[in-house]
């Protein structure tokens, strides 16, 4: 499998995301040559990137692209075959739980325990991640959320978009400097989604921390993210503004460079365009 | 070792408890049977041998500690397990959560539900069968320590079983305490045994507690030797089961088992 030429990792910014090397001047994760392998199959195959405050950086990929297990590894779930991550300059290797502290989640296949109300739920995460006045910091995220009248309703019972409110409510428990998001929007309406979008969005800009999103929703990236990196069989195969990189590479839309990469990954006129 | 984290994980097993009676009943439910089944059988016992043998303390005396043992064990599986039942792995090891921490909780989890069971079965041995459970005096103090330490041991060693084999080996794990109960001579002398039972039975430090019990309660006094032995073996498993779990932990992480766990089971 042949990369790309390296004059494809240009970094770009959306207008609305603040100056770009501000952006990029403080690097809430750092991943360096990250690689996992397992005996029958690699599933990510050195990659490096990183994410700058108050950046969204979507992570795009066909099925087993392996974004799912790049998340894995930056929540320290999943150790790597080699490589390095460093969550706002914690070496997660090293000092995992340091670096996790400064890090949260939320992912569609992560349900939070359906057997805890939404306020249980935020209580228990709250004391796990060590959060300072733990009651005042819930209260204001149910607010913040809407979750007041849900607060008293075990999780379990709640709608998709109920639960994704829920999830990114304790995604932001700890004000994390680094915020993992694996395909938030899956199971939502397109009203919640945007909704949803749209809050993200704020969370990178007003809660100051990176954003690595994965989606399979390419209209949604187009409007959430600051940069993309294209993923294929564990390779990081392009990356750039989402809103440029469809011209820059002979593609319609960005749907349609993604189906692109996703079915010939690096083929010839790609690699030209560059 | 910071103690939030922990309080975490005891604070979620308190919301379990308190929101569903399905989970406190057989806190103390399965226990209080065991008394009264117990209970009956040693009065008949003692109405068969005509006041020559007083079963009560040897035989119900044994079913209290053997049930303290087990809520013991259970008490932190079941703790464990309930991340298990709610895929919750990813979202509590992806928290700056230590296994040490996590393992207190679980710990201090089954102290918490194991002295209720244990508080129902004095209440019911004593009241209503008659059992002068305290009697034995300071010796009880030891008894229950080692036992306690054996059951945690157990338990620890459960959850790792479960974590590496996946969900369905809960039900390798729960018939554990039966499976050594025959080797530690709940309700007879290691002497009954084939040698080679006896062999196993002194590697358990039950048995050391449950020969203590039959010492103390035929009127001889009990060296302190042979409850040492048995502390000392309580100690040691508990410093293998905790050494076990995190090798698994470790292999879990490195394999990706912990990662699929909360989106699929891995048997």
């Amino acid at each position: 499998m042949r990369v790309l030429p390296d004059s494809l990792f240009g970094h770009h910014s959306s207008p609305d995301a603040g100056s770009p090397a501000e952006a990029r001047s403080e690097v809430v994760l750092s991943v360096t040559e990250l690689r996992k392998s397992y005996p029958e199959i690699v599933a990510v195959e050195r990659i490096s990137f990183d994410v700058g405050r108050r950046e969204v950086v979507g992570l795009l990929g066909p099925n087993g692209a392996g974004k799912t297990t790049t998340i894995n590894m930056i929540l320290g779930v999943l150790s790597p075959s080699a490589g390095r991550i460093r969550i706002a300059g914690i070496d997660l290797a090293r000092q995992r739980a340091r670096a996790l502290a400064r890090a949260n989640f939320a992912a569609v296949y992560a349900a939070l325990p359906g057997n805890l109300t939404v306020r249980q739920n935020l209580r228990f995460f709250g004391l796990v991640y060590g959060i300072p006045r733990l009651t005042e910091r819930v209260s204001t995220l149910i607010e913040q959320f809407d979750l007041e009248q849900l607060k008293n309703t075990k999780c379990g019972v709640l709608s998709s978009g109920e639960q994704t409110r829920v999830a990114l409510a304790k995604a932001v428990l700890n004000q994390p400097q680094l915020l993992l998001l694996d395909e938030p929007t899956a199971s939502l309406d397109p009203s919640a989604a945007q909704t949803v979008r749209a809050r993200i969005r704020r969370l990178a800009t007003e809660g100051e921390c990176g954003i690595l999103w994965t989606s399979h929703n390419m209209y949604e990236v187009e409007q959430v993210c600051d940069r993309v990196l294209f993923l294929s069989r564990g390779r990081i195969l392009l990356e750039g503004d989402p809103r440029r990189l469809p011209s820059e590479h002979g593609a319609a839309t960005l749907e349609e460079l993604f189906i692109r990469l996703a079915r010939e990954p690096l083929a010839e006129p790609l690699e030209r365009a560059g | 070792m910071r103690a939030r984290p922990v309080a975490g994980i005891l604070l979620r097993q308190f919301y379990l408890i308190r929101g569903s009676p399905v989970r406190a009943l057989p806190m103390f439910a399965w226990v209080a049977i065991d008394i009264v089944v117990w209970g009956f059988i040693t009065r008949y016992l003692n109405s068969m041998s005509a006041g020559r043998f007083n079963y009560v303390p040897s035989l119900l005396g044994a079913v209290l500690l053997w049930d303290f043992f087990t809520r013991i064990m259970q008490g932190v599986s079941t703790a464990f397990l309930e991340d298990v039942w709610s895929r919750n792995f990813l979202n509590l090891f992806a928290t700056p959560l230590t296994t040490p921490e996590y393992i207190t909780g679980l710990v201090i989890t089954s102290i918490g539900t194991s002295v209720v069971g244990l508080v129902v079965m004095l209440v019911l041995a004593t009241t209503v069968f008659g059992l002068s459970f305290f009697s034995l005096g300071l010796m009880l103090i030891p008894f229950l320590l080692v036992l306690f330490s054996f059951g945690i041991a157990l338990g620890i060693l459960a959850s790792a079983l479960v974590l590496r084999l996946g969900p369905a080996s809960e039900w390798l794990v729960w018939p554990l305490p039966a499976l050594l109960s025959p080797f530690v001579g709940v309700f007879y002398p290691l002497s009954t045994l084939p040698l080679w039972m006896q062999d196993v039975g002194r590697l358990l430090p039950p048995s050391y507690v449950f020969q203590g019990l039959r010492t103390l309660l035929a009127g001889h006094a009990l060296t302190g030797a042979s409850l040492a032995i048995g502390a000392a073996l309580a100690v040691l498993d508990v410093a293998l089961a905790g050494y076990f779990f995190t090798r698994v932990f470790r292999y879990a992480v490195r394999t990706g088992l912990l990662a699929r766990y909360s989106a699929e089971s891995v048997s």
